[in-house]
């Protein structure tokens, strides 16, 4: 019997994904000797037309990490979707769209204005600026073109699997591949694997006694105490708004989660989860006192939806922000 | 402006059962003349508003939305109006980094009896929201309400 | 006129892609390298707190995290007018020492090294690591395995996750190591003494025994003569973490020695039009294009370019090989291109010394890690040596300390005009007319530009976005000849 094929792919994508998968240590080999690898480009040499050539839903299982942003991004996202018989959103990039995802509270023209224009060491006296096509003396360059906001892959092509985290954490991985190697029967298509079913709180060790608090800190201005919540202490943290299945590995470094594993079972926008959590930590009754305190999270958009700007319900700004 | 170019927002309204929706209803028994823009969803209390409704409604199609409850003190949950409160001031900032007007989320504290409150501020908010203009963040709602609406007609 | 893709060129991070153009004679007309992708952190940052920074910057690029980490956290220091307990400082340096260990080590065993130590002529499918460790041994594949678990827990102990770490934060870091810990830490090191000594032994049988790879080495077509920058510590040696940054002229002689903070004064960044990515050259001296030589502002910011820039290694073994380096390749400044490969393997050495000092220094257990800033935040900039070039960060904030405007130059970025000429000269002294377009020639094409060890999910910090590198052969009718595209 021929092995089960393999692919790796990375679009949008940090590549943090693909050293994960690759320091699983051992376990790696295992994976390499079990599947046969038909694609992966980040570690092997095979081409596009390698993949088109092959018959539809011939990869058995596909592991997709980075988010969508280009055209480019977008087509191989269908052909190996078209491809694969199980595919995989694997990271936060491709469940969630991930911090480079918060480009979606910025716009495209505002990102090349600063970037071709405006910051201190460009020296741009024409106001060059790259284009898709552009005419040399010897022909025609291209480069693609990108769209106005970051998707997820979901928001793209159907997907089978979601396995999240910034990167997924290699026991999950070992976990998950393990279980596919072994046979083990899979949960119903939709479902997040590779991650807890409760959130990071239950895995901190913290003690937590939901405080309420007057006051927020930021976590360079406080010395926390290390065995207690630290959202009890005043320092935001995503815990109570994020899945469980990274072993609170932040939190026990003595930061505050950030919320990569995305948002926990039953909750639809990890940001509104979190200000329901922190609607109920806040202790006033008086709206000019809860402002004041309010005035001390800076950045709500930006930290409630750290890892998942693209995700949310309301997926991207829509113009600019009041002042 | 012509009649027929005139904007027509679609607010959704999230109403406490105990004191809003009373008041809504009084409002529409006693025939006064409230804006029929607002479509309104009854909830047991106003801290049962999970920030994802709200979210959601934006996303199918309101241009406004309204969370009406007891006023303080009087809610039947004790506290629920005051998570209200807390959610709503922490959302309307969020909103705001997503370039959506805050003022397109109102919160008001309308007892049982005050039909005629709940009258002025449908009105209000329709015309405030008609000014802010179409907030179109999708065309959902375009063929058809998509929330299953309980709605009151004043 | 032809033109030649080669797209992606495998085994580097992220995606690139070379357009090579011939024209009615079947010569080389010229020779495109193009980044397709932009990702946007400097825009999208904006009004982000500036202490988040070296948890969002992270994502710039998976493959050196803890550069981010670093230049980032440094930046943050700056912002905020705090220096960092001795300890704090100790620590991540420990933690960026060995993330250098393990990158160089993937580098070297997996990346740009297969053409190195399996040879240019050999087979696509023997130029990657399961070729190295045919050619070097058996062992030395569990020897890789093992060493970038060992470096992965080191940063692990200290960052609390290994990609993406999380403990620094401005004014030190958040965590303490704990004497277990550090224990632990110490055979780590021992380990990583001991790799370093056995990848400069590669180094000496495979490569140097190989008269035919010195004289590639020697050859003109992979030589450059640029500027060469690197940080320094204060006798001028090199350092990954902290110091000055010098710049020599292609003689060697010192043309700038700058503290990061005066960045702005010495780089400017060129923009072209086919290109999402600048291209950094020296002010004083200008932009005079995809030209080498003392007139031309382009310079280089590689391993290589580190050893020439400093006067020597900090520790002994790497100031050994350091010297014989130099005395066997004619002298300093060093402009072959593909002995960035050994001058990574010096620099290898030199981080595993370091990272073995660093955990023996009892004041890294000191639970004297965090100084609480008190004044306001405005602006500050932040440098590391990342191992593919300088890297620096520049925030200004508000009076929160809310960002207002962040500038970065990354890694790649510096190399970028050198990476595109190395590639051009490659492609013209390679390329000829008649003769057959060999996967020989196109793989020496990109051994030109492996020896940078680009990134480009770094380089590309502008956009998320993703393209593959390719080599494109187009005849003067426009009809494409060749083609080469790995995914
Ligand atoms: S999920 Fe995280 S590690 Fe994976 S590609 Fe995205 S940013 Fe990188
Ligand atoms: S809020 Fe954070 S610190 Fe508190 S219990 Fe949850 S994960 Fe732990
Ligand atoms: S603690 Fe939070 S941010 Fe950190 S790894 Fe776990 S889920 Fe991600
Ligand atoms: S019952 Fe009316 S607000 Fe709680």
């Amino acid at each position: 019997m021929s092995k089960p094929k393999l692919a790796l792919y990375w679009a949008a994508s940090c590549g943090g994904c693909e050293i994960t998968v690759l320091d699983i240590e051992e376990k790696i080999l295992d994976v390499a000797a079990f599947f046969d690898i038909v694609f992966w480009p980040c570690a092997m040499d095979f081409k596009y037309k390698d993949v088109e050539a092959m018959e539809d839903g011939s990869i058995d299982l596909c592991l997709f990490n980075g988010a969508i942003r280009t055209s480019e991004n977008e087509a191989i996202a269908r052909l190996l979707r078209r491809k694969s018989k199980i595919l995989v959103a694997f990271g936060s990039c491709a469940c969630d769209g991930c911090i480079p995802g918060l480009a979606n509270l910025t716009t495209r023209e505002e990102i090349l204005d600063w970037v071709y224009r405006g910051s201190p060491s460009t020296i741009n006296e024409n106001g060059v600026r790259p284009q898709p096509k552009v005419r040399v003396p010897e022909g025609e360059l291209e480069i693609p073109e990108f769209y106005e906001e970051v998707r997820t892959l979901a928001q793209v092509v159907p997907v089978d699997y979601f396995m999240p985290g910034c990167p997924p954490q290699p026991p999950q991985i070992v976990k998950v591949m393990t279980a596919i190697m072994t046979g083990a029967q899979l949960p119903p298509p939709g479902s997040v694997i590779g991650a807890g079913d409760k959130t990071c709180c239950d895995e901190c060790g913290r003690t937590r006694q939901e405080k309420r608090v007057k006051r927020f800190y930021r976590p360079w201005e406080l010395v926390p105490d290390p065995d207690q919540c630290l959202l009890d202490q005043g320092i935001i943290c995503l815990g109570p708004a994020t899945r469980s299945g990274c072993g609170a590995l932040c939190v026990k470094a003595n930061m505050p989660c950030r919320g990569c594993y995305g948002p926990p079972p039953n909750v639809t926008d990890q940001g509104a989860k979190m200000i329901s959590a922190l609607a109920s930590v806040i202790d006033s009754q008086d709206p000019e006192e809860i402002q004041r305190i309010l005035d001390q999270i800076p950045d709500p958009a930006g930290t409630f939806y750290r890892f998942s700007v693209p995700a949310s319900l309301l997926h991207r700004r829509r113009s600019a922000p009041a002042a | 402006m012509k009649e027929q170019e005139r904007f027509e927002p679609r607010i959704i309204g999230f109403l406490c059962n105990w004191c809003a929706y009373t008041g809504a209803d009084l409002a529409g028994v006693s025939r006064m003349k409230s804006a029929p823009n607002v479509r309104v969803l009854r909830l047991m209390c106003s801290g049962r508003v999970d920030p994802t409704f709200v979210l959601r409604a934006f996303q199918l199609g309101a241009d406004g939305v309204l969370v009406a409850g007891c006023h303080p003190g009087d809610c039947h949950y004790q506290e629920g109006n005051y998570k209200a409160l807390r959610r709503t001031l922490l959302l309307k900032r969020v909103l705001r980094q997503f370039g959506i007007d805050e003022r397109r989320l109102r919160l008001e504290w309308i007892s049982a009896s005050e039909g005629e409150k709940f009258a002025r501020v449908a009105n209000e908010f329709t015309e405030e929201i008609r000014a802010l203009g179409p907030l179109e963040l999708t065309a959902a709602l375009e063929t058809g309400p998509a929330l299953e609406l309980e709605e009151v007609r004043a | 006129m032809r033109t030649i893709t080669i797209d992606p060129i495998t085994r580097l991070e992220g995606h690139g892609k070379i357009t090579i153009f011939l024209n009615d004679e079947g010569e080389v007309a010229n020779c495109y390298f193009q980044v397709p992708e932009l990702r946007g952190f400097e825009q999208f940052c904006v009004g982000r707190p500036v202490e988040e920074m070296p948890r969002i910057t992270t994502r710039i690029c998976g493959v050196c995290p803890e550069a981010h980490h670093m230049a980032s956290v440094k930046a943050c220091d700056a912002v905020y007018h705090v220096d960092p307990p001795p300890a704090a400082k100790k620590l991540r340096e420990l933690l960026y020492s060995a993330f250098y260990v393990a990158d160089h080590t993937l580098h070297f065993y997996a990346l740009g090294g297969p053409d190195f130590v399996v040879g240019p002529d050999a087979p696509p499918a023997e130029r990657n690591i399961l070729g190295v460790i045919r050619k070097v041994g058996l062992e030395a594949g569990g020897k890789v395995i093992e060493l970038r678990k060992r470096a992965a827990r080191v940063v692990a102990l200290i960052g609390g996750k290994y990609v993406h770490p999380v403990t620094a934060l401005p004014g030190g870091m958040a965590k303490p190591l704990t004497r277990e810990e550090r224990d632990e830490i110490l055979g780590h090191t021992d380990y990583f003494v001991e790799f370093g000594k056995f990848t400069l032994g590669v180094i000496d049988n495979v490569v140097l025994k190989n008269p035919g790879y010195v004289e590639m080495i020697l050859s003109d077509v992979f030589t450059h003569r640029t500027y060469s920058m690197g940080t320094v510590d204060e006798k001028n040696r090199v350092n990954f973490y902290d110091g000055m940054i010098r710049v020599v002229d292609p003689d060697g002689n010192e043309f700038v020695k700058f503290h990061p903070r005066d960045y702005l004064q010495v780089l400017g960044e060129h923009v072209e039009p086919w290109s999402y990515l600048k291209f950094p050259f020296l002010r004083k001296v200008g932009w005079k294009g995809f030209v080498d030589g003392k007139d031309s502002g382009v310079y280089r910011a590689t391993p290589l370019a580190r050893l020439n820039a400093a006067d020597g290694m900090a520790t002994p073994l790497a100031q050994q090989e350091y010297e014989r380096m130099y005395s066997t390749l004619g002298g300093k400044p060093v402009h072959h291109t593909l002995a960035t490969h050994w001058a990574r393997v010096i620099e290898l050495m030199y981080a595993a010394e370091r990272a073995w000092e660093l955990a023996r220094d009892e004041e890294i257990l000191s639970d004297k890690i965090r100084n609480v800033p008190t004044a306001t935040p405005d602006e500050g900039v932040g440098c590391v040596e990342a191992p593919r070039g300088t890297l620096y960060h520049h925030y200004v904030t508000d009076e929160r300390g809310l960002i207002r405007r962040v500038n970065l130059i990354v890694g790649t970025t510096n190399n970028h005009a050198p990476i595109a000429m190395s590639i051009r000269k490659a492609a013209f002294g390679l390329i000829r007319r008649g003769a057959e377009i060999t996967e020989g020639v196109l793989n020496r094409i990109e051994m030109a530009f492996r020896a940078y060890d680009p990134c480009f999910a770094c380089a590309t910090h502008s956009l998320p976005g993703a393209m593959p590198l390719e080599v494109e052969v187009i005849d003067s009718d426009g009809t494409r000849i060749a083609f080469r595209r790995r995914p």
